[in-house]
């Protein structure tokens, strides 16, 4: 292992900017089981304790004037489903139950990661793979059912000229498909993992500088309203991309 | 100054990887910067775009991705 050199110089506190990331059983030891309580299982559990209490708390009242939590509620709502609505076209619908469920996961699982001293789930790549694969396995299977053998036809680009370029492109098509889950999931995983690694990076210097610390302590501000931003986007980013890739399933073809 | 070369290669591998990034800042600014030409010339049409924008920003930005992970692969997991 060749980033773990031990010291790191400078006086204060040493951060290595990895160490966040560990996953700890919560009540001592060090053996991770299937069954083990880590803070990864407490911080995804309270990802859907979050998830629940904004829905359960904003359906709750149902009034003509909402309150601030209906707001939160109808206004997430409403902005997930215009989007499978422009994307997916009507159709789309019968899946919007799943959509926002992701939508709604990743949001609060970026939210609650940027707690301090909180545990960022969605940094592991075991995490984002399960959501990803989830998505590949139910679009392609979605994509089969509906058109059977037609749905071949997302690789077959009928609008090229020859046949020779149409079969290349078919093979480029086939690749960029099964490229799929590995960028989906990449994508959410290495934005939250680099940005946390970022405010960990400027902590270190805000260890070792004594008196000068203000100067990356104000960085880290900056860097903490740009993580708000990535956070959200995020979530919206990887949202949009499961209403394209359904989208493909129901309307294939070129 | 001492240490075994392959460490050596690792950092200097994670060093070149993330030349990819400076890429992925080129494609994303590229993305970015003609939607907002695009979006001056015709305001109109811009706020009906932007899901497109960002499909755009995230595939480019997916390419730098991958190149900070094979610098924390170098770094962490080789």
């Amino acid at each position: 292992m060749a980033g773990e050199t031990g010291e790191h110089g400078g006086g204060g506190f040493n951060i290595h900017p990895m160490d966040q990331f560990m996953v700890e059983p919560l009540f001592g030891g060090t053996e991770v089981n299937w069954y083990t309580p880590t803070n990864a299982t407490l911080w995804l559990a309270l990802t859907v304790v979050a998830v629940s209490l904004l829905m359960v708390v904003g359906a709750r009242g149902r009034a003509l004037v909402p309150s601030r939590a209906q707001s939160a509620a109808e206004v997430t709502y409403g902005f997930v489903r215009k989007m499978v609505e422009d994307i997916a076209g009507k159709e789309g619908m019968k899946y919007f139950p799943y959509i926002f469920t992701i939508f709604l996961f990743i949001l609060f699982a970026n939210l609650l990661a940027l707690i301090p001293t909180s545990f960022s789930t969605t940094s592991h790549i075991a995490v984002t793979a399960v959501l990803a694969l989830a998505v590949f396995v139910t679009v392609t299977a979605i994509g089969f059912v509906k058109h059977g053998v037609g749905f071949f036809k997302l690789f077959w680009v009928s609008s090229a000229p020859t046949l020779a370029l149409r079969l290349v492109l078919a093979v480029i098509e086939m690749i960029s498909y099964f490229v799929r889950p590995l960028s989906h999931s990449l994508r959410l995983m290495g934005n939250l993992m680099a940005g946390h690694a970022v405010l960990k990076v400027f902590a270190g210097f805000a260890g070792a500088l004594g008196i000068g610390a203000i100067i990356p302590i104000v960085a880290i501000t900056a860097v903490y309203g740009l993580e708000l931003l990535v956070a959200v986007i995020q979530a919206y980013v990887f949202t949009i991309l499961t209403v394209v890739y359904l989208n493909d399933a129901l309307h294939p073809g070129h | 100054m001492e240490g075994n070369i392959a460490e050596m290669g690792q950092f200097i591998g994670a060093g070149l990887a993330c030349i990819g990034m400076g890429g992925a800042g080129i494609g994303v600014g590229h993305v970015a910067g003609n939607f907002l030409a695009g979006a001056l010339r015709n305001p109109a049409a811009a706020g009906e775009q932007t899901a497109t924008l960002f499909i755009g920003i995230a595939f480019a930005e997916a390419l730098g991705i991958f190149s900070f992970l094979v610098a924390l692969l170098l770094m962490f997991a080789v």
